[in-house]
């Protein structure tokens, strides 16, 4: 993990509507470091990361990732795509398109690479996410804990520097979960900079720098996972916890 | 535990298969199903048979003798003529005697190759798609023929430079009219329909407002109004040097009616589109244009076939309005075929025979296009 700062957020505010979805957020990410954030549903964790790639667009504030601030500029957002990628819980893969096709679809049209080059580069990735032999398939012939992996090969496959995690394991079946996760910890250790929003708490024992806890569209404690765990000081936290670690 | 013995396999019981059973099913399923099953079939019993007769038994074959690819077919030793044939049934001879006006119109008879000839080259572009398949470069070689295509028919229809002698935009008709105004008002409908709707789902909002005022106003009018309209309040703009060729004004206006159509039939699709194939085309950095072209159009094309071919189809049925504004179409030379004093009164046998071929045409466009939803369905959505 460097020094520098790769995401500052500050004095960040979103509203749906009338709605205060996201509240006075302040958060520096440093190159490397792995977050995870949690918080009960409708907690704006979502809302948080997607903020960071502009998939929503805020009202106040600021956000500046590796040094370019975000701002309706066309450019600048698609430079900054280019450099953050994401994995949906829902994977979004391209269903009309093979599955080597979704891996080198961005590497082709966005940053200018070879037909061959892209090839090669994915099916590199694939046999690092366990699904080699799929190249050909179509993503819904493959199962979901499958169809995460190749969504994580994708967004591998520009490059970037900051990987957000959008709940990955949360529309999988129980059994496909520690697939998705074993990946996920592999990348962790290559010094990538990840934010995931996932209620896997074993992960983020395991594999945090820090944990970061939302409620009610704010950071209500953030902490290193020792001290998240067993030192908790908000009462709303020390709930949160009693519920999900309880079973 | 006792283990039970091995049950041989046998059929099932007799009263639940074959015939009987089908008819008890659908036809006799409750009495009053039964009374409508006899009430059909007596329908069928008295219409069916003076149909047959008409249209067969008692009609004239008497076509003289045919040349068919070069072998003499003898039918009978001359042609009939119309009171030959009588009125008890139909008088087919006609229908042959004027087969080039149904087909050509008033295309010069001594040109007649042209139009064969395009033909031809539509029946090759269709046996080159499905040859080039497999080729390395097949998308340049598709692209130069769908250049090449349009510009080599207009050049043979309509003659000019010089070359071939030029032919007037009013003497082309009959089926190969029918098929030139479909295939261009659907053809060239396809893209502008696409960025309407594009347009339409836009987030800029002049783009959207427009969109949305052309679809309305296109939709809430009568293809007959907007026909009238082109074809006599669209000179009034210009000064009245210019004249607008008739066939082209009629083309324009199908064109413009059948886009707004095409448009809705495509935003369809496009609502189907999950919002997370959006996001995830954002979120890989691909720019506005990467996004429709690479992820969402072919997703939502692919949806909307059966409404693009439904909608081409019913548009294909439409153009039959053109006579209203003068145009000889597939429908209108019937009038022109019996307006001939040697075969007055022989309208039904021209309605028939034009209703015949169009319903072949059409239906074989709506199987094609099962064929073509079952070739695109690879996958599902997710």
């Amino acid at each position: 993990m460097k020094n520098e700062n790769i995401i500052k957020i500050n004095e960040l505010n979103k509203w749906y509507g009338d709605f205060h979805a996201l509240k006075n957020i302040n958060l520096d990410i440093k190159e490397g470091e792995i977050i995870v954030v949690c918080g009960p549903s409708g907690s704006g964790k979502s809302t948080l990361i997607r903020c960071v790639n502009f998939l929503e667009k805020f009202q106040e504030g600021q956000i500046l990732v590796d040094g370019t601030e975000l701002t309706d500029d066309a450019q600048k957002i698609r430079k900054i795509r280019s450099e953050v990628s994401m994995v949906f819980q829902h994977f979004n893969l391209f269903p009309h398109l093979s599955i080597v096709d979704n891996l080198t679809l961005a590497p082709i049209w966005v940053h200018n690479e070879t037909k061959q080059e892209a090839r090669e580069k994915a099916l590199k990735l694939m046999d690092r996410v366990g699904i080699k032999d799929q190249a050909e398939k179509y993503p819904n012939q493959l199962s979901g804990g499958q169809q995460q992996r190749v969504a994580i090969a994708r967004s591998l496959c520009t490059n970037p520097k900051i990987m957000l995690f959008d709940e990955p394991t949360s529309a999988l079946d129980p059994e496909m979960i520690s697939e998705v996760l074993d990946v996920m910890v592999e990348l962790a250790k290559e010094g990538i900079t990840m934010i995931c929003v996932t209620h896997e708490m074993g992960f983020a024992r395991k594999v945090a720098n820090r944990i970061i806890f939302m409620d009610d569209g704010q950071i209500v404690e953030e902490n290193d996972p020792d001290n998240f765990f067993n030192n908790a000081e908000s009462d709303r936290l020390k709930l949160f916890l009693n519920q999900i670690l309880t079973h | 535990m006792p283990i039970n013995e091995r049950q041989a396999t046998r059929k099932p019981p007799k009263s639940q298969i074959g015939a009987i059973l089908w008819l008890k099913e659908n036809l006799f399923s409750t009495w009053s199903n039964g009374l409508l099953t006899f009430l059909s079939l007596y329908v069928i019993f008295i219409s069916v048979p003076p149909l047959l007769n008409w249209l067969i038994f008692n009609a004239n074959f008497n076509f003289g003798t045919i040349n068919i690819f070069g072998f003499n077919i003898k039918f009978s030793e001359v042609m009939a003529t119309n009171s030959d044939c009588g009125r008890v049934g139909a008088c087919w001879p006609f229908i042959y005697e004027k087969f080039d006006m149904f087909i050509y119109g008033f295309y010069p008879r001594e040109e007649l190759w042209r139009p064969n000839a395009v033909f031809a080259l539509t029946a090759l572009l269709f046996i080159a798609v499905r040859l080039t398949k497999n080729l390395k470069n097949k998308n340049q070689i598709l692209v130069s023929l769908l250049v090449a295509y349009p510009i080599a028919s207009y050049f043979l229809l309509l003659g000019g430079f010089g070359i071939l002698p030029e032919v007037e935009t009013y003497k082309l008709g009959g089926l190969m009219l029918t098929l030139i105004i479909a295939a261009v008002g659907i053809i060239i409908s396809f893209p502008i329909g696409i960025l309407l709707a594009l347009g339409r789902q836009s987030e800029l909002s002049t783009v959207r407002f427009f969109s949305v005022i052309y679809i309305e106003f296109i939709r809430a009018v009568p293809l007959i109004t907007i026909l009238f309209m082109a074809s006599n309040v669209l000179p009034l703009f210009f000064d009245s040097g210019i004249s607008m060729d008739k066939l082209l004004r009629a083309l324009i206006a199908i064109t413009l009616f059948q886009a707004a159509y095409m448009a809705e039939v495509v935003r369809g699709g496009l609502q189907a589109i999950p919002k997370g194939q959006y996001e995830a085309a954002d979120a890989i950095g691909l720019s506005y244009f990467q996004k429709n072209i690479l992820i969402v159009l072919p997703q939502a094309l692919k949806i909307s076939i059966p409404n693009i071919v439904g909608s081409s189809i019913s548009l294909f049925k439409d153009t039959t309005l053109v006579l209203i504004i003068g145009l000889m179409d597939f429908l209108a030379v019937v009038t022109a075929a019996t307006a001939d004093k040697d075969w007055l009164g022989r309208h039904l046998e021209g309605y028939i025979f034009v209703a015949m071929v169009l319903w072949v045409m059409l239906y074989t466009m709506s199987r094609y296009s099962k064929k073509l939803e079952l070739r695109f369905n690879t996958e599902n959505k997710n």
